[in-house]
């Protein structure tokens, strides 16, 4: 489980990019859900983080894909293989994400850093 | 309508089929393409396929969970469209009768006249063009660069890390200053040169030297450059020779209303061939961006669809104006992203971030109006002045 951040500091409408490896985004939705998700578009390198949140879906801010924060499934393309989710909690006031501990799917000429690395 | 054709299988063409598929169209459907590829991804061509981060298979359009039910005519371009006939008649004779048809014929890289009989003088427009590039990039030491628009800047960027010795030759002012102005331009230009490539703006190229090999340019100011590889990237014309004598008019390409359809019923066009009236600018404009390809082919098929059923009461007036047309480039380590137009005496302002800290948002504004915006580095706030942009376009286009 790894702290991402103070709830009260992920305002609605807003998402969080955690440092993680491949990096996770937390989103906190208008109707006050929390998700996270894989940061990294499938399709090109693009945080999600950045993207364009509406409902449960964020629309990637490069070329557009959009992603089911719920399933991780692709809404729309160019983007072709779903993003993993991940579990959340919040306890204290602070939210914690479990990893997925299913293979990323990484967009080509992405990888990841092995642990320990620079 | 029992057959619909779609010419042109690159992106435009292939979210054209998609859109048929999607908004309910169950007859035949044909793609028709002149390259024996199926349909990939272009903008890498100049980027990570270039620079060997990226293999051909990366670059498939296509996904799994496709379920076109379409023939595939590929490797052979269309000769002719006979709309009285209702027909496309193909290079190698064939002919394809169908009810409808989707222009999505693209564009093809210009040239400079005279440099047909070098070899190490390259275009860069489809994924032959890329592999022969990079081939010849592998040997080779000096690059020039003709042309700084997006193809030009980005191989430059390309070719430099990759430890080329790159000069960039624009008769513009600045790179890109067609598509964000000279004053952003300069901006990109100060990039080109941070990551040492020479960046020579404000000078054509009066020749390319070499026998049977290009060995370098001749400036119009008479500076000699040598190259090993000479790229030449002055834009591209929209492939619309085979309209001729079938009725669709044509200018700068295929010329539609605002929602794709061209005079001939029963006909549309999109992507870099067609000429969309743009309503904010009153006038026809090509747009040939990626997003437009992407995502302009749904208006069009439903301005398609609807047309077919329009004597059963559906008039298509509920068709949405399209979206302010929206790119990106990656070079020199940066990610620049733009949306809306700009023109000259637009005026600019830093929104959030600073030029000195190449991480920016710069919106810019005619009159109290915000047309255009250009990110550097800055994705988030970049994507929300781009939804505004969109969101104010429809409103101002809302009767």
């Amino acid at each position: 489980m790894i702290p991402a951040c103070p709830l009260r500091s992920l305002p609605r409408g807003e998402a969080f990019r955690l440092d993680a490896e491949p990096p996770i985004a937390v989103f906190h939705t208008e109707d006050g859900q929390i998700y996270a998700i894989d940061d990294t578009c499938t399709h090109q390198d693009a945080s999600l983080a950045d993207g364009w949140l509406e409902g449960c879906e964020v629309e990637c801010p490069l070329h557009a894909s959009k992603f089911d924060l719920r399933t991780g499934q692709v809404d729309a393309p160019p983007a072709k293989l779903p993003v993993r989710t991940h579990r959340v909690v919040v306890e204290d006031g602070t939210i914690f994400v479990i990893p997925s501990e299913a293979p990323a799917n990484l967009p080509p000429g992405v990888g990841v850093r092995p642990q320990g690395a620079a | 309508m029992r057959t619909v054709a779609v010419v042109g299988a690159s992106l435009a063409g292939l979210s054209a089929a998609r859109a048929l598929r999607d908004q309910g169209y169950d007859g035949r459907l044909v793609l028709i393409g002149d390259e024996p590829h199926r349909p990939y991804d272009r903008p890498p061509l100049s980027k990570e396929f270039l620079a060997g981060r990226m293999d051909e298979a990366d670059l498939a359009l296509e996904t799994e969970t496709d379920d076109l039910d379409a023939t595939w005519i590929l490797g052979t371009a269309a000769a002719a469209l006979d709309p009285g006939e209702r027909a496309v008649r193909l290079g190698d004779g064939r002919t394809v009768r169908t009810d409808a048809v989707v222009i999505a014929t693209g564009a093809a890289a210009r040239t400079l006249p005279g440099t047909e009989r070098l070899s190490g003088v390259h275009t860069l427009r489809t994924l032959d063009d890329a592999r022969a590039l990079r081939a010849d990039l592998a040997g080779a030491e000096r690059l020039v660069v003709v042309g700084a628009g997006f193809i030009g800047a980005e191989i430059a960027s390309t070719a430099r890390a990759l430890g080329l010795h790159v000069t960039l030759v624009e008769p513009a002012p600045a790179p890109l200053a067609a598509a964000i102005g000279a004053e952003m331009g300069a901006v990109v230009a100060g990039l080109q040169a941070g990551q040492g490539v020479e960046v020579l703006c404000g000078t054509g190229v009066r020749e390319v030297t070499g026998t049977t090999r290009a060995d370098g340019v001749i400036l119009t100011d008479g500076r000699r450059v040598p190259a090993d590889v000479v790229v030449v990237g002055i834009g591209a014309r929209p492939n619309v020779a085979w309209l001729a004598g079938s009725g669709v008019e044509i200018a700068d390409g295929v010329l539609c209303d605002a929602t794709g359809a061209t005079g001939v019923p029963g006909v549309v066009a999109v992507g870099d061939c067609a000429a969309w009236f743009d309503p904010a600018g009153g006038a026809h404009r090509r747009v040939e961006h990626w997003t437009g390809a992407a995502r302009r082919p749904a208006v069009a098929v439903r301005a398609l669809l609807a047309g077919a059923s329009a004597t059963s009461g559906s008039s298509g007036s509920d068709v949405r104006p399209p979206e302010p047309p929206y790119f990106w480039s990656d070079q020199c380590g940066v990610r620049i992203q733009f949306a809306g137009r700009t023109g000259p005496g637009d005026e600019i302002t830093v929104e959030e971030g600073s030029l000195a800290d190449r991480s920016f948002v710069a919106v810019y504004r005619r009159g109290d109006r915000p047309v255009a915006v250009l990110g550097i580095d800055l994705p988030r706030p970049f994507t929300r002045w781009r939804k505004r942009l969109a969101a104010e376009a429809l409103q101002s286009a809302a009767p």
